[in-house]
């Protein structure tokens, strides 16, 4: 295996769980919800997910253990601010404030445990390429996932009927009540989609990226995942670019500071940010495509009268 | 009733005791209303008097508390937009139920309640939106279209669906005279297909003009049923009302070409501040004193960024684009305009005009702290209570302006109400210029016909007033001068005497693009 491919691996293995997050409260902001509890839901993914694989001995268990507790845990958001109509930043703010919390008692006793690591695909053959043998057909399933979960939302945004009466609920919640949609329904859904996600993505740090439990592991990458949502004016496959960039740039400046040119590391350290930042505001200059993917009513809690 | 099941009725639709309390109000109040088969039903009432309601009960949005819904002879429970689709109503909301970042297919979609693919939906909608004559685009983008195109996208949505039954919620209340003309031969043609329309307007010139019958609420409760084509128009207001509505009184100007101008806008043009609004292109006005100038124009033409250049909630970079009573104010701020004479009341009631959780007394200083500072505030810059107090009890007894407590928080009052102490708290003031934008908008006919009396009597006292409104029938009362907003331009304004409905119709809906000239000499 090259340098280069290594390289490639790497990214893509920093790029999975920022883009599975990001893609996961993509569809939740669509739908006109704001859900800053990403970082809880996804460290609460990881640690669940790392304590299933442990106690089973199954890392897929595990993954499915990080799914279903990161759906659950979103319910607690959902019906806060869907049924009792709460505020939703601050809300999402104590639901991250929560899972820190909440995952650190889970993960207690198995701090510094050697965990389970999900497999990565194997092809005999295909596999073995050179260049691109491990990069397409030598992956981890969670990265196969989160391309195929890129495709598939394209695919129900732009192309299904419940993708457009999703994308018209985030647009003007008050018109789509009032053409009988259920407004609250739909969003429950996506909340609970995106927390799903957010579990998947944390799944990815505690049983491929780094198979350990150490707490707070997720280190600020969900809050990453709300930015790129953002920056990415919440189309799909910007998602994906400015995730891989970001990758990219962690894992590259990574290896500046190995060279030690005397570049200040706080510097190096922040670049990844910056580069993001930058590259996606230049991107989403178009401020009519800007404004027709904006979801209007994003944030705003609401009431139906009956 | 007596309709045998099967059987086709006479009668569409027939509601009996419905019935819709919120909290401790009875929004509708043993409602009934019948509806027959090929006819035009009008549904009168002021603002607040249950109309939408109502109609928001029929469509399945609401939930009624008690009553009866009788559709076709036989009862039915409409329990969501979908049932009501379904039995065959459709409805033309009053602020649209449209998405602006989707398309007019997609939106037309959306109500549909099957998986049609978007394409052939375009092409009905666009087919049947020609056999209609109300041409549309269906893949335009419903944020960039006018207000009457987005009517005609929720008109067209609902024709689809081949309704029964259309409720049309104020449709006029946001397009010019020959849209609605245009509106009127639709409806025609839909009760000559034997399509059964409820129709909802406080107009009642139109409603004389379209209906075949009526039914009049007046808070939440029905006061009559009658067939408008026999009433007059002041015969409808009085049961809509509930008493006689005083009659505006405008005597005519005189002298007004030698009066000084008070007011005057000059060349002012303003890039468009987002996406959606709309460049303003060299504006030039003059208000004298002593006179009414109207600016007419539909919703969304320039008329609230013009408002927001006149009072100073946007400076411009030319400080002669605006001057108030001779001075140079382009660039001042709203304090330093009203310190030189001017007064402004803008459309936004709450959350602009006044702050809704603060009490009257208290929203009076917030608007009048620079220009009564002597009288209001004390040394060391506290409140004077007391005078503020009395200069709002004077204003809410001046104005007539009804109130559950002696100083109640601005968001605690009716809409009239709350319009009836800003626009009375301006006056108090006697201001030399008085710029109002919607004066009357959702304001009650009693009430409203006190706000135009008094703006009227401000003129005449020697002010220049300056009213913006989308009321044409206002426009017309108090004017002495109409010009009209289109597209960010100013019409040279018309002499009360010349203008018609048809001329200014004709301006609204843009027919001299670019016909702009300096309203008069600087006196």
């Amino acid at each position: 295996m090259g340098i280069a491919e290594s390289i490639l691996l790497t990214i893509a293995t920093a790029a999975t769980p920022l883009l599975i997050a990001a893609l996961g409260e993509l569809v939740v902001e669509r739908s006109g919800v704001l859900n800053l509890g990403v970082e809880g839901m996804m460290v609460m993914g990881a640690v669940c997910g790392f304590v299933a694989a442990a106690l089973t001995g199954s890392p897929w268990l595990g993954v499915l253990a990080a799914i279903v507790v990161g759906a659950l845990f979103s319910l607690l958001f959902g019906f806060l601010t869907l049924s009792v109509a709460t505020n939703q930043v601050a809300t999402g703010l104590s639901l991250t404030l929560l899972g820190l919390g909440l995952s650190g008692m889970i993960g207690e006793g198995f701090v510094g445990q050697a965990g389970q690591k999900l497999p990565s695909l194997y092809i005999p053959g295909l596999s073995d390429l050179p260049l691109v043998g491990r990069l397409v057909f030598g992956q981890d399933p969670i990265f196969y996932m989160s391309i195929a979960l890129t495709v598939g939302i394209m695919w129900f945004l732009f192309r299904t009927r419940a993708g457009l009466t999703l994308r018209s609920i985030g647009d003007n919640h008050a018109s789509a009540h009032a053409l009988g949609i259920p407004v609250i329904a739909y969003r429950y859904l996506a909340v609970m989609f995106g927390g799903a996600c957010a579990g998947l993505a944390g799944a990815h740090l505690s049983l491929v990226y780094t198979p350990q439990w150490v707490e707070n592991m997720t280190a600020g990458r969900g809050w990453i995942a709300l930015a790129l949502v953002v920056f990415a004016s919440w189309r799909p496959l910007r998602v994906l670019a400015g995730a891989y960039l970001f990758g990219a740039v962690t894992i590259g400046q990574i290896h500046v500071q190995a060279l030690g040119y005397g570049i200040p590391s706080q510097l190096l350290s922040s670049l990844p940010y910056l580069a993001t930042i930058v590259v996606l505001v230049l991107i989403s200059r178009n401020r009519r495509l800007t404004m027709m993917n904006t979801p209007a009513s994003l944030g705003r809690a609401f009431v139906p009268d009956r | 009733m007596g309709a045998q099941p099967g059987a086709a009725a006479a009668n569409l639709l027939e509601v009996r005791g419905l019935t819709k309390i919120f909290g401790s109000l009875k929004a509708c109040d043993h409602v009934d209303l019948t509806v027959r088969r090929g006819e035009i039903h009008a549904l009168l009432g002021e603002n607040g008097a249950g109309k939408s309601t109502l109609v928001k009960m029929l469509f399945g949005s609401l939930e009624p508390n008690a009553g009866e819904i009788f559709w076709d002879g036989q009862p039915v429970r409409i329990a969501s937009p979908h049932a009501a689709r379904k039995l065959g109503i459709g409805m033309v909301f009053q602020h649209f139920s449209l998405f602006d970042a989707l398309t007019a297919a997609e939106n037309i979609a959306l109500s549909l309640d099957d998986d049609t693919p978007i394409a052939t939906i375009a092409a009905k909608a666009q087919a049947l939106s020609h056999s209609y004559g109300l041409p549309l685009d269906p893949y335009a983008l419903v944020g960039d279209l006018s207000v009457g195109e987005r009517q005609r996208i929720e008109i067209i949505r609902c024709l689809l669906q081949v309704p029964q039954l259309i409720i049309l919620d104020e449709p006029t209340s946001v397009l010019t005279p020959q849209e609605a003309d245009r509106l009127f031969e639709t409806l025609d043609r839909l009760r000559a297909e034997g399509k059964s329309i409820l129709y909802i307007s406080h107009r009642l010139e139109e409603v004389k003009r379209m209906c075949d019958s009526a039914t009049v609420l007046r808070h939440g409760k029905v006061v009559g049923h009658c067939d408008p084509r026999r009433e007059t128009a002041s015969s409808l207001a009085r049961m809509m009302v509930g008493n006689d509505v005083q009659a505006v009184v405008r005597e005519p100007a005189e002298g007004m070409d030698k009066a000084p101008v008070l007011l005057e806008v000059k060349k002012l043009s303003r890039a468009p501040a987002t996406s959606f609004s709309i460049p303003l292109r060299d504006i030039s006005l003059g208000v004298r004193a002593g006179e009414v100038i109207g600016i007419a124009g539909v919703a969304g033409n320039g008329q609230g960024e013009f408002f927001e250049a006149v009072s100073g909630e946007m400076a411009q970079a030319d400080a002669a684009s605006v001057r108030i009573r001779g001075k140079d104010a382009g660039r001042l701020s709203i304090s330093e305009r009203r310190r030189l004479g001017a007064a402004f009341v803008p459309e936004e009631r709450l959350g602009h005009g006044a702050a809704p959780r603060m009490k009257l007394s208290e929203n009076l200083l917030l608007s009048r702290h620079a220009t009564d500072d002597k009288a209001f505030i004390g040394p060391g810059g506290t409140i004077r209570t007391g005078a503020v107090d009395a200069a709002a009890q004077r204003i809410i007894a001046a104005m007539d302006v009804r109130k559950s407590a002696r100083d109640p928080e601005a968001a605690a009052l009716s809409g009239g109400n709350l319009q009836k102490f800003i626009i009375g708290r301006e006056l108090d003031r006697r201001p030399a210029v008085m710029v109002v934008n919607q004066p009357t908008w959702g304001v009650d006919a009693g009430a409203a016909a006190k706000i135009r009396q008094a703006l009227i009597g401000l003129a005449r006292a020697g002010s220049a007033v300056l009213v913006i409104s989308q009321d044409l029938d206002e426009l017309f009362e108090i004017s002495d001068a109409i010009a009209v907003m289109h597209n960010g331009q100013l019409s040279k304004p018309l002499p009360i005497a010349e203008a018609t409905f048809e001329k200014i119709g004709l301006l609204m809906g843009g027919a001299e693009p670019g016909h702009v000239e300096p309203a008069m000499e600087v006196a």
